[in-house]
């Protein structure tokens, strides 16, 4: 039986996720589609933060959001640091691409094994005034937990956007991801820009972490379902594009929502890897490629 | 070591193995030692990919769980026999190894890698809402009287011990004739090996085939030995971790590489699962993996070869 208000339903709330993945997709976007450094971990990094959010809101109350915002410069501090030492291993020895690799898929597991070793592997939720209230817009029903992070997504989405435009430092991390010579001819500093623009990557985890838990509850093996989730996004949208990946991230959500809806949840999750699959198989530049 | 050396230390191996089976032994050593032997087949098995030709699978899941539900297809559908569980779980994943072996074609290093990973979710997620094979709820297995030994522990371990040492023989074999030279040659530069004239599409070929192949047979026993298998537990991630860590600790350039960090990092754990927590030796994994890759990343042959250079 088909009906109409599933559809616009399903629809509304794959756009409003969709706004979420792109908050999600920001970090990798820019660490692997400009910088081109493969980090598979930043999921791990975006289950830490929800975390981080989960630990502030049960033992102070602390809006999620908040805590999320809270948190960035550690984040920040942590994404440099772990750049610093992946630069010295791996990229001043030119052997980057598949140690790097290993590297990155250790530390996604360092994380999550820490964390259930910490925090157990039951479900952990998040408290906040919004949580669970909705608004009704004939017959469409927008639940405000999906609202917020898609806001706060979008809003993320565009301050990355402006920062890599409007900036300096923005235009300098383009920069090394077209022409690291050229760059440093100009006389910035390659190594130093990559730094500050991994930090602000992980540092973006920080947020759509406690994005991510105002959502639906997490637990440490969860960084495991965005891996496919982001690199999909990321390639999908064509590598290091901002907007790109806005528009993918719509597009998976909504895929991912309608499939969820008419045959099941269970199904979803592979929508965004096979969406994966055929995208690096038929065009691996991306639906907006450079 | 010359080829029928090597064939009368193989012998020696499996005589050995079996000769421990008669022992009857504490049963846990038996247990134990089919999880570290199972490691040097998977450990093996990845290399010949990831080692040899240099192309990261993180799908080691996906192999390994494939051919665990072949088996329980035909265990189902014909009550087969272990033995071919074991070869046509193997042919299957060989299969699937096929397939992404045409995926180098347009995928290279990062990207190869990252759709090994996707593959194995998608295969999980069909898994899982196949009914027949037990789906989300898993599969038990009720095992007949074992054949030989009087139990199943006992013989899982035999069988494991002649697998590991056909994969440890084929992959040195592989190593060590023109079709490991050419691997070498496509791991170091891929173009410039197809411009001396090297058939890289059908040496990625065969190296994706074998190495699933081998995964698909690691995972074959599976149900045999674990009697009860869900979709999580044998698309879990640590076979991706542990398939990788291995070689890469052992070192990946030769076939006795893989053989040292399975049997290091796989007997580890088990003494780790036992005297601290099961979670506890993940993360034990994780940071020697990311310890080895950082400070010595030519893994423990490569520092051996490093000081007798000296």
């Amino acid at each position: 039986m088909f009906s109409w208000d599933l559809l616009a339903n399903a629809v509304v709330a794959g756009i409003l996720l969709g706004g979420f993945y792109a908050a999600v997709s920001l970090g990798v976007s820019l660490t692997f589609g400009l910088l081109d450094v493969v980090n598979i971990a930043q999921p791990a990094f975006v289950i830490l933060g929800a975390y981080a959010a989960y630990v502030m809101n049960s033992s102070f109350g602390l809006d999620p959001i908040l805590t999320g915002l809270l948190f960035t410069p550690l984040f920040y501090v942590l994404g440099a640091a772990v750049y610093r030492i992946y630069y010295a291993s791996f990229e001043r020895r030119g052997d980057e691409s598949l140690r790097g690799l290993v590297f990155f898929f250790g530390l996604l597991f360092i994380i999550e094994v820490s964390l259930s070793l910490t925090y157990g592997v039951d479900y952990r939720l998040v408290e906040a005034a919004y949580i669970g209230k909705s608004i009704d817009l004939g017959g469409v029903g927008i639940a405000f937990r999906l609202l917020v992070p898609c806001l706060v997504g979008l809003a993320m989405t565009l301050a990355l956007y402006l920062f890599l435009s409007r900036t300096f430092y923005g235009r300098a991390v383009m920069g090394v991801s077209q022409d690291r010579v050229a760059l440093r001819l100009m006389g910035a500093n390659p190594v130093r820009i990559k730094t500050i623009a991994f930090g602000i990557g992980i540092a973006a985890a920080s947020l759509s972490g406690a994005l991510l838990i105002t959502i639906a509850p997490v637990v440490p093996s969860s960084d495991r379902d965005y891996i496919g989730r982001v690199f999909a996004i990321t390639v999908l949208g064509g590598l290091g594009s901002i907007g790109g990946t806005l528009a993918a991230s719509i597009i998976l959500g909504v895929a991912e929502s309608l499939m969820a809806t008419f045959f099941g949840p269970s199904w979803s999750l592979a929508v965004s890897f096979g969406i994966l699959l055929l995208a690096l198989a038929v065009r691996p530049a991306g639906l907006f490629g450079r | 070591m010359k080829t029928g050396g090597a064939l009368v230390v193989a012998v020696a191996v499996i005589g050995g193995g079996i000769l421990l089976a008669g022992l009857r032994v504490n049963p846990y050593l038996y247990f134990a030692g089919y999880v570290v032997l199972q490691y040097v087949v998977i450990a093996t098995a990845w290399n010949i990919l990831g080692g040899y030709a240099g192309y990261v699978n993180f799908g080691t899941p996906a192999f390994f769980a494939l051919g665990a539900y072949t088996a329980i297809f035909l265990i189902e559908a014909f009550k087969a026999p272990l033995p071919v569980l074991i070869l046509a779980g193997g042919l299957v994943s060989a299969l699937l190894g096929l397939g992404i072996g045409y995926l180098t074609l347009r995928l290279k290093g990062v990207f190869f890698s990252i759709a090994t990973l996707a593959l194995s979710v998608v295969l999980q997620t069909l898994i899982i809402n196949w009914d027949y094979v037990g789906g989300a709820k898993g599969f038990t297995l009720i095992r007949p009287s074992a054949p030989f030994f009087g139990n199943w522990g006992t013989l899982l371990f035999t069988v494991m011990v002649g697998l590991a040492v056909v994969a440890v023989l084929v992959a040195r074999s592989i190593e060590r004739s023109w079709i490991g030279r050419g691997l070498a040659a496509l791991r170091d530069n891929e173009e410039a090996a197809e411009c001396m004239g090297v058939p890289t599409l059908r040496l990625k070929l065969f190296a994706t085939t074998i190495s699933g192949f081998f995964l698909g047979v690691a995972g074959a026993p599976f149900p045999y030995y674990v009697t009860y298998v869900e979709p999580s537990s044998a698309f879990n991630l640590d076979y991706a971790v542990n398939a990788l860590a291995m070689p890469m600790i052992g070192g990946t350039t030769t076939w006795i590489g893989p053989v040292i960090g399975a049997v290091l990092l796989g007997t580890a754990q088990q003494v780790a699962t036992v005297t601290i927590s099961s979670e506890m030796n993940l993360l034990v994994v994780g940071v020697v993996l990311v310890l080895f890759v950082v400070l010595a990343p030519e893994g423990i042959t490569g520092l051996a070869r490093r000081l007798r250079g000296r």
